[in-house]
């Protein structure tokens, strides 16, 4: 694949990630270019994860670098939005809906600013965007895993970032929420906006995504869906025969 | 009440104030234990640091034994990082050792310094108005209200200014990271303001109840309310609340006054545990009833409206019909003819306007299951309970 510099959202450059020593991620390339919407997929335990929160400097890579839109992350983190992957929040935390995707806004206040009617109004429109308007005053442990998700996604919105980050965002979703959150990506992508899905469904992949990476420690394949998306790289990723999988 | 007694349940109401703050974000981070740990581990630096200023409530002692509680979090994390034990396991290694360094410090020099393990573990309340802060000839009022008085205004003020990173932190570290703001200096920010505050407090109620006064105020509110900023007032509430009972109990009873508090603390958290209304207990018990009730109510409508035929909707055949005990049966068709949402007529129940317009709305909601669908339902609901 030829993709100039300058498109480029994001640059990684032989990124090696180690739990205890233990590497995770070994050696990783990658350029993703602007206004794309791909998808991350590997088996369990690949990194995906991983891999993100190195690009969002969560964790401490042992080496390499990572550079989005040609900068270091920490200059550039009001351009980048982040959905976690489920469960990585503490659910029974005394907080309503509105109040979770208030916090999407933070990083814009920065240190001791508080949020006020501009951050309130703007988290109420991201809520009724995800179809959650109703729901704004629940505490967040009594919704759905859609519900919740759909939160989670508002909370990315307001952020009004270049690149968002979505960790498995279909998770316990039932197929209406993930029709309509693919529906936002979408409208998203179409407004110029890059994003980053790591998804476990293989058959949805060519319907969902424009682009897509193959990861499993060593990043294995990355390009557009209708160049790469074979049987020959979800076998290299998943180390078995996919053809069954994925030919209708 | 004398000068005196004011003063001490002054004290006690500023002390419980200033734990409870700290206690509401150890409890919502799991790290209530923590407290403990720093308050058994602070023993050996407030005897050095004794040693070194001869004055109980200098604030050189305060940060000498505070520098101590966060040098337990620090090893804490140090040996659970090692992944070779728990975090539970962890506290239990570190504290009981810095605790016996203290304790052997004082045995050593007991001579000298004017600590006893009593006072250590139990605090001296009743003797705190004794000890007063004294400019020349003036006097200010008792050393600890001073001491106790600046850490509360030090963690309500921190509180006040980092109150959204406390509270982002607390609840989605990955967020804060990401969004720039360090929760490794807020997680020792926070340590640190516990330690002091640990410190402060426990000159006045001793080192075992320290702890119940940050982890219980929290404990209780945390079952009342889904609002972090309530569950801070509410936790300052139940910390002046505890202290002033507390205090006339310790007088009427002429017992310890920390214990009283204690006690108190404790009683409370068991009512609010019983009777929470939508946490308690109690109420989980009354809420499962009551929903058994509106489904049986639902089903038993839908019954209704499902069969033209009167002999499905005699009284004498609902039972073998729905399949309900006599009991479940009756409660049901009273609950039904007390909203008005059916008539009975010789004996045979019909649907009311209000239940043909409830049935339909329930089957719309049953079919579609939009989120307003329900939302409106359940409002409905709330109308129909009897
Ligand atoms: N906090 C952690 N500490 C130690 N090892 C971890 C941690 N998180 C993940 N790992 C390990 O790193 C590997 C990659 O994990 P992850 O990135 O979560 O994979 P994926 O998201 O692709 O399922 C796994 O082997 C996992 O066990
Ligand atoms: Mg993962």
């Amino acid at each position: 694949m030829n993709v100039k510099n300058e498109k480029l959202a994001i640059k990684i450059d032989d990124l090696t990630v180690a739990y205890d020593y233990k590497p995770v991620l070994w050696d990783i390339d990658l350029k993703i270019p602007e206004g794309v919407l791909m998808a991350i997929v590997g088996p369990n335990g690949a990194g995906k994860s991983t891999l993100i929160k190195a690009i969002l400097g969560i964790i401490k890579p042992i080496a390499g670098s990572v550079k989005i839109f040609g900068k270091p992350y920490k200059t550039q983190r009001a351009k980048v939005a982040y959905v976690p992957q489920k469960g990585t929040v503490d659910w029974d935390f005394p907080t309503t809906a509105l109040d979770v995707v208030m916090m999407g806004t933070y990083g814009s206040l920065g240190w001791i600013k508080r949020p006020g009617q501009a951050q309130r109004k703007s988290a109420l429109e991201a809520l009724e965007k995800v179809g959650m308007l109703a729901f704004k005053n629940r505490q967040i442990s009594q919704l759905s895993g859609g519900q919740q998700q759909r939160i989670f996604l508002a909370r990315a919105l307001v952020q009004n970032a270049s690149i968002y980050f979505m960790d498995e965002p279909f998770q316990g979703v039932d197929a209406t929420t993930e029709r309509a959150i693919i529906k936002i990506l979408k409208e998203l992508r179409d407004a110029g906006k890059t994003l980053i899905v790591v998804h476990h469904d293989l058959q949805t992949v060519p319907e969902y995504f424009n682009w897509v990476t193959f990861l499993n420690v060593k990043g294995i394949a990355s390009g557009p869906v209708k160049d790469i998306f074979n049987d020959d790289n979800l076998t290299k990723t998943y180390g078995i025969n996919y053809k069954v999988a994925i030919n209708p | 009440m004398s000068t005196a007694q004011i003063e001490i349940q002054l004290i006690a109401a500023l002390a419980a104030m200033a734990c409870a703050i700290p206690g509401v974000f150890l409890v919502l981070r799991k790290m209530a234990m923590i407290s403990d740990a720093i308050s058994h581990s602070i023993l050996p630096g407030l005897v050095v640091g004794f040693f070194i200023t001869q004055d109980l409530n200098s604030p050189w002692l305060i940060l000498l034994a505070a520098v101590t509680g966060v040098l337990t979090v620090v090893l804490v994390e140090f040996i659970q990082k090692t992944r070779l034990v728990k975090e539970d396991t962890a506290i239990g290694l570190v504290f009981p050792a810095l605790f016996s360094v203290g304790v052997i410090l004082i045995a050593q020099n007991a001579n000298d310094v004017h600590l006893d393990i009593d006072a250590v573990l139990l605090g001296e309340l009743a003797f705190a108005p004794f000890d007063r802060l004294l400019v020349g000839n003036l006097d200010l009022g008792p050393k600890s209200l001073w001491v106790i008085g600046s850490i509360l205004l030090l963690s309500l003020s921190l509180l006040i200014l980092f109150f959204k990173e406390l509270k982002m932190s607390t609840f989605d570290k990955g967020l804060a990271t990401s969004l720039g703001f360090s929760p490794l200096l807020i997680h020792y920010g926070l340590m640190s303001v516990s330690s002091v505050t640990i410190v402060g407090a426990f000159d006045a109620v001793g080192a075992v109840l320290v702890v119940a006064l940050i982890i219980a105020p929290a404990a209780t509110a945390y079952l009342l309310t889904n609002s972090l900023k309530k569950m801070l007032v509410l936790s300052l509430l139940f910390g002046v609340f505890s202290a002033l009972v507390g205090y006339w109990l310790a007088h009427w009873l002429d017992a310890s006054i920390a214990g009283s508090m204690t006690s108190v603390l404790g009683v409370l958290f068991l009512l609010v545990f019983l009777f929470a209304p939508k946490q308690g207990v109690i109420s989980a018990i009354f809420k499962e009833k009551q929903q058994r009730k509106e489904v049986s109510l639902l089903v038993f409508l839908l019954h209704l409206q499902n069969h033209e035929d009167p002999r499905e909707r005699h009284v004498n055949h609902l039972q073998e019909h729905i399949n309900w005990h006599r009991i479940q049966a009756k409660t049901v068709v009273d609950l039904a003819q007390k909203n008005n949402l059916i008539e009975i007529e010789n004996q045979v129940i019909n649907l009311s306007e209000k239940g043909l317009q409830f049935t339909e709305e329930a089957l719309k909601y049953i079919t579609t299951n939009k989120p307003t669908a329900i939302e409106d339902l359940k409002n409905k609901f709330f109308l129909f309970r009897g």
